[in-house]
């Protein structure tokens, strides 16, 4: 009865997972020797048909982004992956790379050859050095194994594949920072147009997708667009890994049909934290609005995600159970936002340097009602004003957290400080509850 | 002149309800002004990329009926058919937002507006009194640094009051190509930084001063010296160099404070060199001539004007007379000192080219520069361009950023001919050809160009014999332009006005009998009282001088050290009369100093490199001084041969009926390309900022002047046993001087050296030219 449905994730429990022969045990590179006889058109349009959407938070259908490439202009394109996955709470390409990297390594073969790429970058997060480490590892056999380098399998197909190791900044997710980034620069956004498609990478035409988006395309390449398109929902087709974390039972990543429910992933996940009840909880990683207990329902798929008035974003469920305050949760994410603003632009680095001390106040009970307009007025000042979409992030659990729960900030004035114990909200109080 | 406009496709839009139509590529915010709409802006500026980062100038946007979910920024979104824009005046989103971001903006700004040298002239503080809150709503802490940290000797950056728009570092990528400030650290800590090492190299910073919209940049010298409201400005035009910059001289109380870029987009568009900006003081020394002056059992002493005009007149009575000019007169004063020396000494003898000159190169002037309409749009629309002799970021800026401009745009295509691949150069993407001094000749023959390209020529170039004739040939083969640029801003300008052996004014030839009769019609002279054979040279004038042929010498503004090897004889034995600004070689042995008005004291006219003219006013309102014409016109008087007008306006008027000339020009006979010299030779020219007698009292400036190196390659190094940093002596028969050596990509067997650094005047102390053959040796 089981809605998982693990694709990607359906070996990782095996110890090799994460090795070549672990990989092609189970028909792993299948899928690349299928494409590389394909016509890369074909290939585009087969991912177009499956309706697969950017795993990286906007949901961009997948095949468009290849198929804005201009093909036959004699330049140079360039695949560039976004492993770069450092929003709260998201955390579903790190386990993935960690658990099964050739899935990684082949879509981006297939990617390459698709858009006419012969040259591949993964942006990969700093801090994970293990995952560094394995994925080094993996593009090092597929080279050994003739599936990278020159004229893979005797196709005429070249691809070089490197690996960039980021040197820890948020904004360097932004797909443009990225490029910058990776070109050596400092990471900012850059202004657009010029899109990636037309100027990317060294000013050439780039494809940046996330690292789940590109793992994605080896099974659909292997079973086709009518079985993608035969899970999910209307608009977003297809399966995708649901990364619960915080007060559940059973946190780690559940792979299933995009339009399940929280209910249905708490079920597979043994619930909210015993003994406790689901508060609120972030349906995709800190910069989507946030969700509470009337959400439960809600069909977890873009669309239904964005009519209830957030977000599927990188479909990072962040559960909060009851002993956990919003205005704290919500003053530690403006913190990281404060602190990962890269400065470019004044609505976002001013305003997080305000919200964060307002926040702070609140926290601590100073302030009064009026305080809450403000802090509402300043979010409103932030949203859709910033240069790119860290700064509307900023302001959406603020916003978001005040409608659902304003009775609880104002608590924080009465009370002349929070009123929560925040040990009760620790993992270690909930070990020594169900002790 | 310009050439045909190209057609270029119009886009409708409206605005606020009103419709506007413009060029494809406008962006709104500046399809707004048409309108006399202004939205608020920070980072935005018209000659700089846009970045979108202030977010000042958001207003909502509507195509065909479909909005923007959000503001856009208009400074970033190009006009399209069918846009509905709604600026601040009618859309209340755009009003918030707007509002919002400038409390954001204030949020961390210190709001020391009283001691801000921006106070009173700040965008910021206007935009937040236009589109701002009332009142802050932020009751938090701000941030802090340390104020005011100097990036170089002459720009200092308060980052508290930064609101890191990235104009300045967009300007020093972009347009100077000088990336030494860029942004560091991020989130409300990012800031302007430097490298840590590295100071803020560039020859056009103070432009970053000028366009920070807040006074986080500032210059060390006008900080705190006065507000914006209590100074007078005037448009003027810059002495400093042929480029021919608008500029603006704010003056309090009768002192020049600072002086700005202007805004003229055919000439130096809103930009212009630190040199132009920050060296004015010289008008302000101590030293300043004050009186007249006259020699008495051999010192000078004070006198009055009139006893002084009737020395000097009586010194020159009845005397063969030559005149020396100096590079940096006024067109107006060098058309007196022109006609000064025809109608009222009656002689040729008479030079600008106070520096290093030619026969050749007067021929030249004559032949393919007078009168000649090459402009800076030539640059704009060229195929090629070839520096020879030039070394445009040191030589004349405005020409460097123009062709860089091109270089970046349209990847003009640029060729160096030079013995030394300068940072200039290399800035400029340009092939470089390297030749020893001398053989640039050689070098223009290989070209090929066509009727589209530039030959922008250098002064300097008349040093190498046969080079100005290569460019004459290479411009008839192809058709090509010449551009010839002079360093100094009179230089085109005396030209045209006749303050040359072999031209009357508008260029006409002195050996042409219609064009004699022209000029004496107009002076109301007998036309055979202009003598009919070409006059000597500067430096011929000193020899003629020394053997005792002539017998006066009236001499404005000269510094004999800018030639070669003067022969100061003549200034010993000869009747020499002075106009000077301050104490100098001349004065210490003229007979007759009279002091004259600086720039900034006087009105008049210099003529930028392309023949262009640019009037200005006296900038500074009570002045004891006079201008050169007002006082050649005095002694003429007193000679009994009057100029025939005493204010720069009747000079101006007078020259305006002489300035053209349809008659034929002088022709041109080409000079052999000289021999190369053995051995190792010399390679020198000018800085921008150096030991230059106008850039006196200026040490911040002089903070940012490249160090005086001697310049070998390595092969050089290697035959003469030195390193990088080894101290090399230069010597000739007249002298020698030592620098520590710099290795550079310089061509075999050529030293290059500073022209007129404090340690390395080269014509001053070497007495050689460029080409000239030169002993040099590891050590002292
Ligand atoms: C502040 C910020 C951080 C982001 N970080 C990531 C990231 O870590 N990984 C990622 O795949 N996309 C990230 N994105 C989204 C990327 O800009 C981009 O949309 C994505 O990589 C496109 O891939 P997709 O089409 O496969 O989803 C971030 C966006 C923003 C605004
Ligand atoms: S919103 Fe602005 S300051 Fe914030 S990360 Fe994006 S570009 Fe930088
Ligand atoms: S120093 Fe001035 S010009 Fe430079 S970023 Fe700051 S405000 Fe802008
Ligand atoms: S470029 Fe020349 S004219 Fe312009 S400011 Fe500098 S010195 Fe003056
Ligand atoms: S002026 Fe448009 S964003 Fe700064």
């Amino acid at each position: 009865m089981s809605k998982l449905t693990p694709v990607l994730s359906a070996h990782w429990d095996e110890p090799d997972s994460f090795t070549l022969a672990g990989y092609q045990r189970h028909g792993g590179y299948n899928a690349m020797k299928k494409a590389l006889d394909m016509d890369a058109d074909a290939v585009i349009a087969l991912v177009k048909d499956s309706g697969l959407r950017g795993r990286g938070g906007a949901g961009f259908p997948t095949g468009n982004k290849w198929g804005f490439i201009p093909q036959g202009d004699n330049k140079d394109h360039y695949l560039v992956v976004n492993a770069d996955e450092s929003e709260p709470g998201t955390c579903k390409d790190t386990p993935l790379l960690m658990a099964n990297p050739h899935v990684l390594v082949e879509g981006v073969i297939i990617a390459s050859y698709a858009i006419r790429a012969k040259h591949a970058f993964i942006y990969i997060r700093g801090e994970v050095t293990h995952v560094t480490r394995r994925l080094l590892q993996a593009i090092e056999d597929a080279y050994k194994a003739g599936f990278l380098g020159k004229n893979i399998l005797g196709k005429g197909f070249d691809l070089e594949l490197t690996l960039h190791i980021g040197a820890g900044a948020y904004i360097c997710g932004e797909e443009t920072a990225l490029l910058d980034s990776l070109e050596g620069f400092r990471g900012q956004p850059r202004l657009r147009p010029p899109f990636p498609a037309i100027a990317g990478l060294y000013a050439r035409p780039t494809v940046v997708n996330n690292v789940e988006s590109i793992a994605s395309v080896p099974a659909i390449i292997e079973k086709g667009a009518e079985w993608f398109t035969s899970l999910g929902t209307e608009k977003s087709k297809g399966f995708t890994l649901y990364s619960l974390s915080g007060h559940v039972n059973n946190p780690g990543q559940f792979e299933a049909p995009l339009g399940i429910t929280l209910r249905e992933l708490l079920e597979l996940s043994g619930g909210v934290r015993s003994g406790h009840r689901l508060k609120f909880w972030t349906p995709g990683g800190s910069s989507t609005p946030i969700f509470t207990d009337a959400h439960l329902d809600t069909p977890l798929d873009y669309e239904s995600v964005s009519a209830a008035g957030s977000m599927l974003g990188t479909k990072a469920l962040q559960i909060f159970d009851e002993t956990t305050c919003v205005l704290r949760a919500v003053l530690r994410w403006t913190e990281f936002y404060k602190h990962e603003s890269c400065g470019k632009c004044t609505p976002c680095r001013e305003g997080t340097w305000w919200l964060v001390q307002i926040l702070r106040d609140l926290e601590n009970g100073k302030g009064t009602e009026a305080d809450l307009a403000k802090l509402l007025d300043i979010c409103d000042n932030l949203l859709g004003r910033s240069f790119c979409a860290l700064g509307d992030g900023a302001a959406s659990p603020i916003m978001s957290s005040i409608k659902y729960f304003r009775g609880e900030y104002i608590a924080h004035l009465t009370n002349g400080g929070c009123p929560f114990d925040p040990v009760a909200a620790t993992l270690f109080a909930s070990s020594k509850a169900g002790a | 002149m310009t050439a045909v406009q190209p057609q270029t496709d119009l886009i409708t839009l409206t605005i606020d309800g009103f419709e506007v139509t413009v060029p494809k590529g406008t962006l709104v915010i500046r399809a707004a002004e048409q309108l006399g709409i202004q939205i608020p802006r920070f980072c935005d500026h018209p000659l700089l990329s846009p970045v979108g980062a202030c977010r000042q100038c958001l207003v909502d946007i509507e195509i065909n009926g479909r909005a923007f979910p959000k503001p856009q920024a208009s400074c970033t979104i190009p006009v399209e058919n069918g846009m509905v824009v709604k600026t601040q005046l009618t859309s209340e989103v755009a009003h918030k937002a707007q509002e919002g971001v400038m409390e954001f903006l204030l949020v961390n700004h210190p709001l020391d507006c009283p001691v801000c040298d921006k106070g009173g002239e700040c965008p910021l503080q206007n935009q937040a009194m236009t589109s701002g809150r009332g009142e802050s709503r932020f009751e938090g802490k701000k941030r802090t640094f340390e104020k005011p940290i100097n990036i170089s000797s002459q720009v200092l950056l308060d980052r508290e009051r930064c609101i890191l728009c990235a104009r300045c570092t967009r300007f020093s990528k972009e347009i100077a190509g000088d990336p030494f400030i860029d942004m560091g650290e991020r989130g409300a800590l990012q800031q302007v930084a430097i490298y840590e090492k590295d100071p803020f190299d560039s020859y056009f910073s103070g432009n970053t001063v000028q366009i920070c919209p807040v006074g986080a940049l500032t210059g060390s010298a006008y900080r705190f010296r006065s507000r914006p409201f209590d100074l007078v400005s005037t448009p003027s035009v810059c002495e400093h160099c042929a480029s021919g910059c608008s500029l603006r001289t704010d003056v309090r109380r009768n002192k020049t404070l600072r002086r700005l870029a202007g805004n003229d987009p055919e000439v130096n568009e809103e930009w212009n060199c630190d040199k132009g900006r920050w060296a004015f003081q010289y008008t302000m020394v101590k030293d300043r001539i004050a009186t007249p002056l006259i020699r008495e059992n051999g010192v000078l002493r004070e006198a009055s004007w009139p006893e002084a005009i009737a020395v000097a007149a009586n010194g020159l009575q009845g005397k063969k007379a030559g005149v020396l000019v100096g590079g940096r007169a006024t067109v107006e004063d060098s058309y007196a000192y022109a006609k000064f020396a025809r109608a009222t000494l009656g002689t040729n003898d008479i030079d600008f080219r106070s520096r290093p000159h030619s026969d050749e190169e007067r021929d030249f002037l004559a032949a393919h520069v007078v009168g000649s309409k090459v402009r800076y749009s030539d640059i704009d629309t060229a195929d090629h361009v070839v520096l020879v002799g030039f070394e445009p970021e040191e030589e004349s800026p405005i020409v460097f950023l123009r062709i860089r401009k091109q270089v970046r745009k349209r990847a003009l295509s640029v060729t160096a001919i030079s013995p030394w691949q300068t940072r200039g150069f290399k800035k400029l993407q340009a092939k470089y050809i390297g030749v020893a001094p001398g053989a640039e000749g050689n070098a223009l023959a290989q070209l090929s160009l066509t009727n589209q390209s530039v030959i922008v020529v250098g002064e300097r170039l008349c040093e190498s014999a046969g080079g100005l004739s290569a460019v004459a040939e290479l411009a008839r083969k192809s058709g090509a332009k010449i551009a010839w640029v002079p360093r100094r801003a009179g230089e085109r300008g005396a030209l045209e006005a006749g303050a040359i052996g072999n031209l009357l004014p508008g260029g006409r030839p002195i050996s042409d009998a219609a064009a004699r009769v022209d000029v004496a019609a107009a002076w109301s002279i007998e036309s055979d009282s202009i003598p009919t054979s070409a006059g000597s040279d500067s430096k011929a004038i000193f020899a003629a001088a020394a053997r005792g042929e002539i017998k006066a010498l009236v001499i404005g503004g000269v510094d004999p050290f800018d030639m070669h090897a003067p022969d100061f004889a003549g200034l010993e034995s000869a009747f020499v009369l002075s106009l000077e600004l301050r104490p100098s070689a001349i004065t210490e042995r003229a007979d007759v100093v009279l002091p004259v008005a600086a720039v900034t004291e006087k009105s008049g006219s210099f003529m930028s490199w392309e023949g262009r003219t640019r009037s200005f006013e006296q900038a500074v309102p009570e002045t004891p001084h006079q201008s050169d014409l007002y006082i050649l016109s005095l002694i003429a008087e007193a000679l009994g041969k009057p100029l025939g007008f005493s204010t720069v306006r009747g000079a101006a008027k007078e020259f305006g009926t002489l300035a053209n000339w349809d008659g034929a020009r002088a022709s041109f006979t080409s000079h052999p390309v000289a021999n190369a010299a053995q051995g190792v030779t010399l390679a020198s020219w000018r800085q921008l900022l150096d030991n230059g007698s106008l850039q006196v009292n200026e040490p911040n400036l002089a903070g940012t002047a490249r160090k005086a190196v001697a310049r070998i390659n390595a092969q050089l190094a290697a035959k003469l046993g030195v390193a990088n940093g080894d101290l090399v002596t230069i010597s000739t028969d007249h002298g020698a001087l030592s620098l520590n050596v710099e290795l550079s990509d310089l061509v075999d067997d050529v030293v290059w050296l500073p022209r007129n650094a404090v340690a390395s005047q080269s014509l001053r102390m070497l007495g050689v030219l460029n080409g000239a053959q030169v002993n040099i040796r590891k050590g002292l």
